[in-house]
């Protein structure tokens, strides 16, 4: 019995050993790079098809991207842990200046769906940024609400609790969110305020990890609304609400609406691409009001020159290639004007104080 | 060296040590050193593990005081932190759960010793204890996908039906929340109280039952007045033990409990508990301050479950010792 | 009958049923974990990599792998140190530094697993720059500790005196002794504890989420992050996607059969010398 214990504990250790040899004797075959990025989880649908397509053409490249939130990003590439990060929550000077020399590329863009779970009723839901705000506040507590009532004529509502979602970790959707529920509602702008995490007012709400955890929740809970990346609520089936925009139109969360959202905002774009795109004017009637930019924060300067190299081939390659696949995944071409800004970022990418080739 | 210093290998104190040493063979002071190195390993170890986490709360502590303990807000934006959400809701799902285990496994230890024979025993103590080595995260997965769906549909509309005047029993349905938390760890917790339990029934002299049953005592009268009560600090400290370990844990809760530092009396609300939100936000604590107070909160988490632990083990060893006292 | 014998009949069948529940939820638990689990199994699960989110397929090799890894790196902190401090303990310590050393024991038992992580990441991730399988493994290297010192004590201390005061009358060293006649009398039981201490770090997560990271490819080496079964069951069950929910279920049954297993292998082993409850 000892023998055959002392073998067990043996084998498992000769298991764990060859295994983790396997692991080295691959890497030795090929001189590969190895990338870490964290950060987004509104970009990791994308992101994961990115990865994939770019691996598949570099071979001996390998890209591990962790969707932790967009607070997670921004603090582990500024703890230097991870080799980008990527926030859908644009830093400002301050935060730049408080972190090592970093250079923000908007890389995709996409609407902020709002979805929910109210399987009864057939056709979209419509909500006015009233109403929306009155939710997320806590002040609209049942479905039969007439606020929300109103602006769905002829929809028998369920008399039903209100579930709120929203994300327990610091994350750029909450950032485009809340500066929309910011920009349209001053109760909210004044008591609550915008950001990657906020102190949620509406009584009794759940918070979900990350865009998945909150598309989760949402899926589970009748009655519940959340707010996600589109690409989270088309994949699972799950129904999103048309927004009231500016334009006194009622917009489904796509990325033409997204696009459109951009476009409206060109010129202060063009000043700050940091400028948040939410609600738009009157003069972009199909702009869905919930919209924002995504984007990659890479140190400007690093040692490993292999790893910069590779890092900014595929920057490039997402800025370029990548923006073809962004509509069928939800996501919006970025326009050529941020494309050739974003060339010009990457060049300020230097390994050891070099600048790369 | 003697050979009673032998049979009692520990007890002579400092000076013992550097008598043996003195007396010692190379090989001796090797094994002798080398166990002593692993031992004082330890030390550093805890040492550094607590310096670090005093040194890394500190900004928490100069700029909260006490009152972070007494303060509700937790707005990240603002930096305003408080614990008070995060300590209310691992006590209420904690609380919750040792009301749910503390009389299933009390009456399953009462049957383990009481009513089945030995081996019996055994097996089905051994099939309680491998409860305790399920993985937490496994719970949790359990408790997402086969708990949540049966509080929200089931339980949480049948209590408020029942008892909905109370406010712990008010509210829509969420599924997730206390509830749905503390039921998970009540489950998690049971095998500790029944295996605790049932080693300090063990421990129960038998003269004890025989007197109680020959004065004429059903057996369950033997069991209720006279063998749990002698046991009693022992299952007191199996109590102990099991809040200890609901306390600390993480995955499992964080899974169910919902997520939202706010405070609530019902038990169907959603909350947040410390172990959960330090899971949940430590990677992205973008402020020093922001990571110092998470750190305090672990802290804080930490002497909570020293206290219970330390507690539970006197009043295990004080019953033990009692038990096994016998001719 | 009296009142009485009603209530001592309604009492201890209570307590049955007490029984009856906690064992009939162990099952459940099993039953439910087979069920879903098994359909979700497939020799992909164990060869493939993860696939990209909305596409189907993938596999978890990598997280078994990464698991594999990081329990070798917990044995290699958590045993030694555990098993030679428990021979310290038995066999050296004077009064005062045994309850000193035992009791800073129990405040390491004590600490909650989402702290080692913290300590962990304190100490080697940041000096690292980066998240690492090391990381991972050193945390739950110290998760190991205190159940391997405290096992190997109870069990050393079960050797009979007889046995080494005849090994030192032969003329045997102490160290000899120890070596030679204790530790291998208490062998079984020392190495119970340690499969049983692997066993419960096994299925830890909560000092992963910010040591061993994630890693959705392979991790070579032991300086980068890696994937690991908890930590794939986690995030892959918070997730919206039935496809990652079917991989959670069977990665989860696979942890929990492991588990299990080294639990019923190891204390059946443990119960031809003495009884399971000691």
């Amino acid at each position: 019995m000892k023998q055959s214990l002392c073998a067990l504990f043996l084998a498992i250790l000769a298991v764990a050993g060859c295994s983790s040899k396997t692991g080295q004797s691959s890497e030795s075959t090929s001189q590969s790079v190895r990338l870490t990025g964290a950060g987004s989880t509104f970009v990791y649908p994308i992101m994961t098809q990115w990865i994939s397509q770019f691996q598949s053409a570099h071979a001996g490249m390998q890209i591990n991207y962790q969707s932790i939130g967009s607070g997670g990003g921004i603090q582990q590439v500024k703890a230097g842990l991870v080799d980008f990060g990527a926030s859908d929550a644009a830093l400002d000077d301050k935060q730049l200046a408080s972190m090592q020399p970093m250079i923000q590329i908007p890389e995709s863009a996409g609407p902020v769906c709002i979805t929910y779970n109210l399987p009864e009723l057939k056709q979209p839901l419509r909500l006015t940024a009233a109403a929306l705000s009155g939710i997320y506040l806590g002040t609209i507590k049942n479905w039969r609400d007439p606020a929300i009532a109103h602006s769905n004529p002829g929809v028998t509502l369920p008399n039903k609790t209100i579930i709120v979602v929203h994300r327990s970790e610091g994350s750029g959707t909450t950032n485009i969110f809340t500066t929309y529920l910011s920009t349209v509602n001053a109760t909210w702008a004044k008591n609550v305020g915008q950001g990657i995490a906020v102190n949620w007012p509406a009584p009794g709400s759940l918070g979900g990890k990350g865009s998945e955890g909150v598309t989760g929740i949402v899926k589970q809970s009748e009655g519940s609304i959340g707010y996600t990346e589109l690409n989270y609520a088309t994949n699972n089936h799950l129904p999103v609400a048309m927004i009231e925009n500016k334009a006194g139109k009622w917009v489904t969360p796509t990325s033409a609406g997204a696009t459109a959202a951009i476009a409206a905002f060109t010129d202060a774009l063009a000043k700050d691409v940091r400028t948040p795109i939410v609600d738009p004017p009157a003069s972009a009637p199909d702009a869905y009001p919930i919209s924002g930019f995504t984007f990659l924060l890479i140190p400007k300067d690093g040692a490993n020159k292999s790893n910069r190299e590779a890092l900014k081939a595929f920057v490039q390659f997402i800025i370029t290639t990548g923006q073809d696949q962004a509509d069928s995944l939800d996501y919006s071409k970025l326009p050529d004007s941020v494309i050739q800004l974003d060339g010009t970022l990457i060049g300020q990418m230097t390994a050891a104080g070099q600048p790369l080739q | 060296m003697t050979t009673t210093d032998l049979a009692a290998p520990a007890g002579n104190g400092f000076t013992g040590v550097w008598r043996r040493l003195r007396n010692f063979d190379l090989g001796d002071s090797v094994a002798y050193s080398i166990t002593l190195l692993a031992g004082t390993g330890i030390f550093i170890l805890v040492g550094v593990l607590l310096v670090e986490l005093w040194l890394n709360s500190r900004l928490a502590r100069h700029e909260f005081g006490w009152k972070f303990l007494f303060t509700s807000i937790w707005d990240p934006i603002a930096q305003h932190f408080g614990a008070l959400p995060f300590l209310y809701g691992t006590l209420v799902t904690s609380l919750l759960a040792l009301i749910i285990a503390i009389p299933l496994g009390l009456g399953t230890a009462i049957f383990l010793v009481e009513l089945v024979p030995a081996w019996l025993s055994d097996w089905l103590a051994f099939i309680i204890d491998l409860l305790a080595a399920v993985p937490s995260v496994v719970y949790g997965l359990l408790g997402i996908f086969v708990l949540v769906p049966i509080i929200r549909s089931g339980v949480e509309p049948f209590l408020q039906s029942t008892l909905g005047s109370l406010p712990l029993f008010q509210g829509p349905a969420y599924g997730f929340g206390f509830l749905a938390a503390g039921v998970v760890l009540g489950i998690m917790v049971v095998p500790f109280i029944v295996s605790v339990s049932r080693e300090v029934l063990l421990a129960v002299p038998q003269e004890q039952r025989e007197a109680a049953l020959s004065l004429g005592a059903t057996q369950w009268e033997a069991a209720s007045q006279v063998v749990v009560p002698y046991a009693r600090s022992g299952i007191f400290g199996s109590i102990f033990l099991a809040l200890a370990r609901a306390l600390g844990e993480t995955m499992a809760v964080t899974m169910v409990i919902g997520n939202d530092p706010s405070i609530h009396t019902s038990l169907f609300a959603s909350g947040y508990s410390i172990a959960a939100v330090i899971a949940n936000e430590f990677a992205e604590a973008t402020s020093t301050l922001y990571i110092h107070v998470l750190i305090e909160l672990g802290l804080i988490l930490f002497g909570l479950t020293f206290i219970l632990n330390a507690l539970a083990r006197l009043l295990i060893l004080a019953t033990v010792r009692r038990g096994t006292v016998r001719p | 009958m009296t009142r009485r014998s009603v209530t001592n009949v309604v009492m201890l069948t209570l307590t049955g049923a007490c029984a009856l529940l906690t064992v009939s939820v162990m099952f459940y638990i099993l039953g439910y974990l087979a069920w879903h689990g098994a359909s979700a199994l497939s020799w992909n699960f164990f060869t493939k990599l993860p696939a990209p989110v909305n596409v189907p397929g993938g596999g978890m090799a990598n997280a078994i792998v990464g698991s594999a890894k990081l329990l070798l790196l917990a044995c290699c902190i958590g045993v030694p140190v555990g098993i030679l401090a428990g021979i310290y303990l038995s066999e050296f310590a004077g009064h005062t530094i045994a309850s000193v050393l035992r009791f800073t024991v129990d405040l390491l038992n004590g600490v909650p697993s989402i702290v080692i992580g913290i300590f962990a990441y304190t100490v080697i991730v940041l000096p690292m720059h980066t998240f690492s399988t090391l990381a991972g493994g050193f945390a739950l290297g110290i998760m190991m500790i205190p159940i391997s010192v405290r096992s190997t004590e109870e069990y050393l201390r079960a050797v009979p005196s007889s046995l080494r005061e005849a090994s030192l009358a032969l003329g045997a060293a102490r160290w000899a002794t120890i070596t030679r006649v204790v530790v291998p009398a208490a062998f079984r039981g020392i190495l119970t504890g340690v499969m049983l201490a692997l066993a419960r770090v096994a299925g830890e997560t909560a000092p992963l989420i910010f040591t061993a990271f994630g890693n959705n490819s392979w991790s070579h080496g032991w300086s980068q992050p890696t994937a690991s079964l908890p930590f794939m069951i986690y995030t892959y069950a918070v997730s919206p996607y039935d496809d990652w929910h079917r991989q959670a279920w069977a990665a989860g049954l696979v942890l929990v059969t492991l588990v299990l297993l080294v639990n019923i292998v190891t204390r059946l082993a443990l119960a031809r010398k003495m009884p399971l409850s000691r």
